[in-house]
Parts: structure tokens; C-alpha cells; sequence
């Protein structure tokens, strides 16, 4: 049988249309401009800091031979733009630099401090969605009643509460005095290297190697950060559902479902709800992006090695290559994020597909 | 903390815990044969004991390997002693030393331990020519003469010859030092690589005859130690040293309360005071070598007046410091040398006199005060420090702005002589008076170009012939008690005349569980040692 061509293009939806392609190519245009924005802006800060990252190798006490030694090791005795045009061929090729503090390489760093903070975010996360959305939804239906300022007032000290205190008493409550939860860290120090790390993210890796006994150790340890910084994650998309379902509440849709005489239930959980993902799922994204690069505090306190923690080490103790990298997947993170925040907002609302 | 925001802490977690945790629970103590550690180590850069120059690493060296001369950690005022080394002999011109090495010992590796290691070693550390490289090079060592001037004429004779006399102590103390760390030759230089003497890999790696080996290490996270059985000087009671890097001292307090830690080492004055009530834990002090002190740049006309640097003397509130923000951290010390060191000099000629500073700048001509800026690090109790001096110094006149800035932002400054004020700490570098002498008391040439920056004495532009002689002789001197009356003068002179204004020495606090003993941090000549533990 002759192939009929308008049998093809009849299957438009599937086919490479030139507005899907040329989506595409500024979608990757705009990646990599962006990309290399970042890196030109952050590296551009890193130099001009008043910070000097020789010191930072030879230490205070080293004679000027070594000083400028190693200076020229570093390659900071060429040209600005010919550092930077190193770095960004360096970049491309996938390689990071070596951190001064570590001593490794900073792609190798970075593999192992950001499941850790992946497993912690994500979890936080998980506490926001969970207890988020519902007790915006609630504040919504009950504007301006008790379990609206219930909702609000939690909010506010999701948002005012220093998470060094509310970690630090956290620690104290639950693992000091009710021995509940691991301490700091994210297992018993005797449990470390125990188990083959395959992803980084111990919850899954103990799964893998069948081993319960770390598992439950990395739960209890993990357990408490990521309530504490669930705990901002609650907060913001509470609010932010509370303030979207009101929008949706008043509504003409909402009280012609109503007056239809559709089950309340049904009009907020089914209907209004329903409309408020949309715009949700990019509060959710932003909130998981911010939890992934700053969660610094929160790490701090845990002792939970992470990026953010591994970031601020290297910015305070002028380790550039390190501050360079991490933020480079902090902008990674942030970008693929966004793009996936696109991709479901397209999947989700029918006019934007 | 107000009860509202308590109660609620409580409740917003309480949802968090009340899922039910399988076993997962936290140990009730730590292990009998296992020493567990809180401590900040995040100053690691690298574990080649030819690079290593800062106190976690120091700590970390002192315990993976060996040097030819040691301490013994329960009498460490008690001078060196036989390490490697079993016995030496020193020539008649006090310029060749000979070091016969101690018999049967190996390193982790099951090598023996030659002379030809030690050679390998100290050879390593010149041409690596990393920054602690100095403590070796100022015995004439270089590049190229280090082979001839370095050698093990035999597998157990070890050969030094330096380029000219200098006391008998300070060759054998630098030799103490962590650079004077006894590496495996054959196994660092089977991970040699482009002609590195394995230095890519001793970074991460180690190749020691000490009491532990290293078995991992986590940058900012954790080390792991585990036992040497064949220890020449006995095999360690701890199995396994388990070191983490906590940064918050009130974590680490938590964790050391709970028994998640036998000892504690960045504890705050707050928490030190907090466990003061816990009958299971101990407080155990102990006098460090890093100094607090205060110069001024010679450069800035004002602050080169002889009368003006008087003054500034008696605007520190010794007394008042050490007694209340400081809290037992720090005590009051006025000499460049730390307490405990040879010719350590215990005078404390100034105290708080703002009349009298008032008198002195009159006299200099500045009865109506000055403008001035400290330039200091963003460190919690050197901030306190300035605000304390800031304070002091406005009642007589001298109007003082902080400049506050990260540790490398302010260095940068200090090395550059762009300071005004400094407010600083300095730690000496091996357990000889001539490491401070060398950078308080020593300027060879003051000109910017001579560029050296090691040494504080030029860092403030002060220009100092005849104590810069007096420096020199003292370091050659061979009579123990001579040398140290030698420094106790140029620490008075220092005192009187020097712009800098020595405040603290520092008291390390560490935190321990009741059942351990023999936790000796090294007080201020040397670094922590485990193998003495028992629990």
C-alpha cells in the first residue's frame, strides 16, 4: 500500500511540529546561556573577592618562594580571561578542579556530599507536601476561623523561628533527653562505610545491600533535620495553598459546582484543588530547589555533610575551585527544576498544552 | 527561651518522632576498645606529613607516624626523647649529627624501618619544599645539597649535617616536629608519579611506623584510625580512633553527655560551664602554645612612637578579660613565648592603667587621641577581644573602628603591611623557643622587597638590627640554661620596646567521658596523643 503522507502529518501530536522543535532549541539556548552566564558571574566574583586562595593552600606562615609557587601552580598568575577561558574549557570536559581544602577532586566532592543533601531535602519536602497542602486547604475553607489562624500562626513561626534553636532543641528534646532519634550525622560513626555506597543516598543504599539495621540508624538520623527544615517547607506551601484555594474559591465554577449540588468535599478537594496544582507544583519546585542549596544551617547544626555545608566551608576558607562547582550544581539544580516544573505544568493544565 | 516557642517546638517535631523507629537507636556507650572523637577538622588540607602545618592534621600525623626524636606525652616539659632514633652523637663543631636508629621496628606496611627511610624522609620534605619545609631548610638544606647533607651511611646510621653550629635542642626539637615524620619509603615511592615521592597519594593516604594506621578519611566528615599491634612502644589499648568533625560546641556537648563521645575538644565556655553539673563527664585543662597579641604597623607614623606603643600597653584589660567573656579559655600572658616552652618568661609588667596610658600619649604628643583601625577576624572571641579594646581605648582618646573580616581576607592585609592594628593569634611551629624568637624578635632586612612575610617582626615593619643579633646568637647557643636566659632578655626588651602587645595564651578545655584516661593534648610543644588512652 502507498504510503499516504497526510496519514503521517494526521498524527501531528507525535511528530516533531517546527513549534515543538524551535521550543526546544530556545529552551537549550536559554540553558546554556544561562549556564554560562553563572559561570562567568560567579567566577568574576571569586576573583575579585578580597579573598586570597593561596593563603588558602600554603597557609599563614609560608615564605614568599612558596607563596608565588604555588600561586603559579594554581595558574592565577595568567591573565583573567585566559583563567577563565581554562575553566570553562575545564567545565565542559567535566572537570571541576581540585578543592585546596580536600585536596580531591571537586566532581568527586560533590558526588559525595550532595546525596546527602538530596535524601535530606527530598524528605523535608515530602513533610511539606504532606502536611502543606492540607492545612492550606483547611486555612482556605475556614477563612478567618480558628483553624485558619491555627494555620497562619504556625506559618509565622515556620518563618521567624532561628532552625539553629529549633534544631539545636530538637536535638536536645528528642535525641538529648527522649533518646528518640539518632544524634548528629547521618549514621553511628560505627556504622560508617559499612555498607557499598551505590547512589550516595544511604536510605536506598542500605535497601540495596538488605542491610535494616542501617537503614533504621539512617531514618533515626535523618528523621529530625528533616522535620526541622520540613518544617519551613510546611510553612511556605501552606501559605501559599491557603492564598491559592481562596483565589479559587470565589470562583464562578466553584459555585455552579454548588449550586449543581456536588458533595463540598468534592468542589474543594476535587475541583478547587485540583486547579491550585498547577500553579503549586512551582511553589513545590522553588521549595525543594532552596532546600537543596540552603540548607546550611540545618547542616551545620546535624553535622550532616552536605553541599551546603561543603559551599560554605569552601567560600569561608577561600577554596574557589569548590565554591565554583558547587555553584555550578546549585544552578544546575535550580534550572532543571524549573524545566521540570514546565514539563508538569504543561502536563497538568490543559491550556498550556 | 520563652515557654510559647518551647511548647511549640515540642509540638511541631512531636509529629516528626511519632513514627515508630525500629531498633535504629543510638549505642548506650561507645565501645571499650574504641576511642571516639568531636573535634573541628576541617583544617585538614592534606596528610603528607611534609605539608601538614595545622593542628587537626598535626594531631592526625602524631599518632600515623614517627620521628626520630619524640616526647614522652605524661612529662612532655621533660624535653625529647629517643624516637626512631635510639641514640645520637654530635660532633665537635656541633655541626654533624649521627643517629643510630632503634632496632626491629616496622612500619605499617610490614617494611623495616631504616635509615635509609629516614633520609628518604627529611630529603622529601626539603624538595617538596611545601610550607613547613622551613623548620628543615634553616639548617642550610636545599634543593641541591640536601642528598649529600642528609644520608644514611648505613641501614641503621643516619648521617645530618648542618650548615653551621646551632644548639644541640634546636636541631633535635625541630627534628620532633611533624615534618620530621618518618615516611615508608618503598611504599611511597611505589605510588610515585611524575616524580611527586608519592606526594599525590600521601595526601590522602598514609605510610607510617606510629601507632595507628589510617584506614579513611572523609574530607570535613570523619578519619578512622585503627591499631599498629606491633607499636614499639607497646600495643595501644584503644582497637580503632573514631575522629568526627563536629563544628557546633553544642552539638559536640550533646554528643558527649549521651556517650556518643568520649571526648569533646571545641567546647565553648558555656558548655564547659553546662556539663559542669554531669557527674559522667570531666573537664580537663591544659596550657596550648597559640598566643593573642596585638601590633602595630611601624609604617603608620603615629603608631611608631615609642611612647605611643607604651600607652597601648596599658589599654588592655588583662584581667578583665581572661575573668569574664574568655572564661578560662584564655590566661592573662605578656611574652612571646608560650608558658612551658624553654625560656618561657612569666612577667607581668602591664596591667589597665588608663591614666597612665593618657599620661603617655601626652607625652608623645597625642593628648587629643587618634583615629585607627583593627583589622580583625570574624572569630567569635577575637571580636570580643576588639570590642573589649575598642572600649578601653575611647577613654583615652583613641577612636578605633573594627575592621572585620574572614581569617584569609584579613591575613592578606597583614602580609601585604596594610594594617593599621592586628589583632591576632600565633601558634609556634616546632617545640623551640627560636620559632617565635624567629618570627617576634627577627628581621634581617625591614625593606618591602625582602618580602618576608613569615615573620611578624616584618609584617609591622619593625626594624630591629641588634635584637635580630641577639636572636641569632641565641639559637647557637649549646648551654641549655645560657640559651634560656638569653631568651627571657630579648622577651623583656620585646616586652618594653616592641610594638606588640602580648595579651593571652591560650588554655585548651576538652571535654571527656569519667572513664578516660591518659588523653593528652599535646599542651604547647606538641599535638594529641591516642595510644595513651585507657578506658
Amino acid at each position: 500500500m502507498a504510503l499516504n503522507t497526510s496519514d503521517i502529518a494526521g498524527r501531528g501530536a507525535l511528530s516533531l511540529s517546527p513549534r515543538f522543535l524551535r521550543a526546544v532549541i530556545r529552551t537549550a539556548i536559554t540553558v546554556a546561556v544561562t549556564f554560562v552566564g553563572l559561570l562567568f558571574v560567579t567566577f568574576i566574583i571569586g576573583r575579585v573577592m578580597p579573598i586570597d586562595p593561596v593563603l588558602a593552600v600554603v597557609g599563614d606562615k609560608a615564605s614568599e618562594e612558596i607563596y608565588q609557587a604555588a600561586r603559579k601552580a594554581m595558574g592565577l598568575d595568567q591573565p583573567l580571561y585566559v583563567q577563565f577561558l581554562y575553566y570553562l574549557r575545564d567545565v565542559f570536559q567535566g572537570d571541576l578542579g581540585m578543592s585546596l581544602l580536600t585536596s580531591r577532586p571537586v566532581s568527586e566532592d560533590i558526588a559525595r556530599v550532595f546525596p546527602a543533601t538530596l535524601e535530606l531535602a527530598t524528605i523535608a519536602t515530602l513533610f511539606g507536601v504532606v502536611f502543606g497542602i492540607p492545612m492550606g486547604v483547611v486555612a482556605a475553607v475556614n477563612q478567618g476561623r480558628w483553624p485558619d489562624q491555627l494555620v497562619r500562626v504556625l506559618g509565622l513561626f515556620g518563618y521567624s523561628m532561628p532552625v539553629f534553636w529549633l534544631g539545636l532543641i530538637g536535638l536536645l528534646v528528642f535525641y538529648g533527653v527522649l533518646g528518640w532519634v539518632g544524634g548528629p550525622g547521618r549514621l553511628d560513626i560505627f556504622y560508617e562505610d559499612m555498607i557499598p555506597s551505590v547512589t550516595g543516598v544511604i536510605l536506598i543504599d542500605s535497601l540495596i545491600a538488605g542491610d535494616f539495621e542501617i537503614f533504621s540508624n539512617a531514618l533515626s538520623h535523618i528523621i529530625l533535620p528533616a522535620s526541622v527544615l520540613g518544617y519551613y517547607s510546611i510553612a511556605y506551601i501552606s501559605r501559599m495553598t491557603r492564598s491559592f484555594m481562596l483565589e479559587q474559591l470565589s470562583q464562578e465554577y466553584i459555585t455552579t459546582a454548588r449550586v449543581k449540588g456536588i458533595s463540598e468535599t468534592q468542589v474543594i478537594w476535587r475541583h478547587a484543588l485540583g486547579n491550585v496544582m498547577v500553579p503549586l507544583i512551582t511553589v513545590i519546585a522553588l521549595s525543594y530547589a532552596q532546600l537543596l542549596e540552603g540548607s546550611v544551617l540545618t547542616e551545620t547544626v546535624f553535622a550532616w555533610p552536605g553541599l551546603g555545608f561543603y559551599i560554605t566551608t569552601a567560600l569561608l576558607s577561600a577554596d574557589m575551585n569548590a565554591v565554583l562547582g558547587g555553584t555550578i550544581v546549585v544552578g544546575a539544580v535550580f534550572v532543571g527544576l524549573n524545566l521540570l516544573s514546565d514539563l508538569l505544568y504543561r502536563l497538568v493544565d490543559p491550556r498550556a498544552r | 527561651m520563652n515557654a510559647l516557642a518551647k511548647s511549640f517546638a515540642v509540638a511541631a517535631l512531636a509529629a516528626s518522632v511519632a513514627l515508630p523507629l525500629s531498633g535504629g537507636q543510638t549505642h548506650a556507650a561507645t565501645p571499650a576498645d574504641t576511642l571516639v572523637i568531636a573535634n573541628r577538622i576541617d583544617d585538614i588540607v592534606s596528610l603528607d606529613p611534609a605539608e601538614i602545618f595545622e593542628f587537626a592534621g598535626g594531631d592526625l600525623a602524631n599518632n600515623v607516624y614517627d620521628t626520630l626524636v619524640t616526647f614522652e606525652p605524661s612529662n612532655l616539659s621533660g624535653g625529647y626523647i629517643p624516637g626512631l632514633a635510639e641514640s645520637w652523637t654530635v660532633s665537635a663543631d656541633g655541626k654533624t649529627f649521627t643517629f643510630k636508629m632503634r632496632p626491629g621496628v616496622t612500619f605499617h606496611s610490614g617494611n623495616p624501618v631504616t635509615a635509609n627511610d629516614a633520609a628518604f624522609s627529611l630529603q622529601r620534605a626539603v624538595l617538596l619544599n611545601k610550607t613547613p619545609s622551613f623548620i628543615l631548610t634553616q639548617f642550610g638544606f636545599t634543593a641541591d645539597n640536601v642528598k649529600e647533607k642528609i644520608k644514611a651511611t648505613d641501614d641503621m646510621t643516619l648521617v645530618i649535617e648542618t650548615d653551621k653550629k646551632y644548639a644541640e635542642s634546636f636541631v633535635l626539637n625541630c627534628l620532633s616536629a611533624t615534618i620530621g615524620s618518618i615516611v615508608d619509603m618503598k611504599l611511597a615511592m611505589e605510588h610515585e608519579a611524575g616524580g611527586d615521592m608519592g606526594y599525590e597519594w600521601l595526601k590522602t593516604h598514609s605510610a607510617g611506623s606510629g601507632a595507628y594506621s589510617l584506614r579513611g578519611w572523609k574530607p570535613n566528615e570523619n578519619y578512622v584510625l585503627q591499631v599498629n599491634e606491633n607499636y614499639w612502644r607497646g600495643t595501644p589499648a584503644m582497637k580503632r580512633v573514631f575522629m568526627r568533625h563536629i563544628p557546633e560546641s553544642a552539638t559536640q556537648r550533646l554528643l558527649l553527655e549521651k556517650g556518643d563521645v568520649d571526648v569533646a575538644r571545641n567546647l565553648s565556655p558555656d558548655d564547659i560551664a553546662g556539663i559542669s553539673g554531669n557527674g559522667e563527664v570531666k573537664v580537663e585543662e591544659d596550657l596550648r602554645g597559640r598566643i593573642m597579641y596585638f601590633s602595630l604597623n611601624q609604617e603608620i607614623p603615629t603608631l611608631a612612637k615609642p611612647k605611643v606603643q607604651e600607652a597601648f600597653k596599658y589599654l588592655v584589660d588583662y584581667e578583665g578579660m581572661a575573668n569574664s567573656f574568655l572564661r578560662g579559655q584564655y590566661t592573662v600572658h605578656q611574652a612571646f613565648l608560650p608558658l612551658t616552652y624553654l625560656g618561657e618568661l612569666k612577667d607581668k609588667p602591664y596591667k589597665l592603667d588608663v591614666a597612665k596610658a593618657k599620661a603617655l600619649l601626652a607625652e608623645a604628643g597625642e593628648a587629643d587621641g587618634f583615629e585607627v583601625k583593627i583589622f580583625v577576624r570574624n572569630a567569635q572571641e577575637r571580636l570580643e577581644i576588639a570590642q573589649s579594646l575598642q572600649n578601653i581605648w575611647a577613654q583615652a582618646g583613641i577612636k578605633a573602628t573594627l575592621e572585620v573580616a574572614t581569617g584569609k581576607q584579613t591575613l592578606g592585609v597583614y602580609r601585604a603591611r596594610k594594617h593599621e592594628i592586628y589583632l591576632g593569634a600565633w601558634g609556634p611551629d616546632y617545640p623551640d623557643p627560636h620559632t617565635n624568637a624567629d618570627t617576634f624578635a627577627h628581621n634581617p632586612d625591614n625593606a618591602f622587597e625582602a618580602k618576608n612575610t613569615g615573620k611578624l617582626a616584618w609584617r609591622n615593619a619593625w626594624d630591629i638590627p641588634a635584637m635580630t643579633k641577639e636572636t641569632e646568637a641565641a639559637v647557637q647557643e649549646s648551654d641549655r640554661d645560657t640559651r634560656a636566659e638569653m631568651y627571657r632578655k630579648i622577651q623583656k626588651d620585646h616586652q618594653m620596646t616592641s610594638p606588640f602587645v602580648v595579651m593571652l595564651q591560650k588554655i585548651e578545655q576538652t571535654g571527656l567521658r569519667k572513664n578516660i584516661s591518659g588523653f593528652y593534648t599535646g599542651s604547647a610543644v606538641s599535638s594529641v596523643y591516642y595510644w595513651t588512652v585507657k578506658k
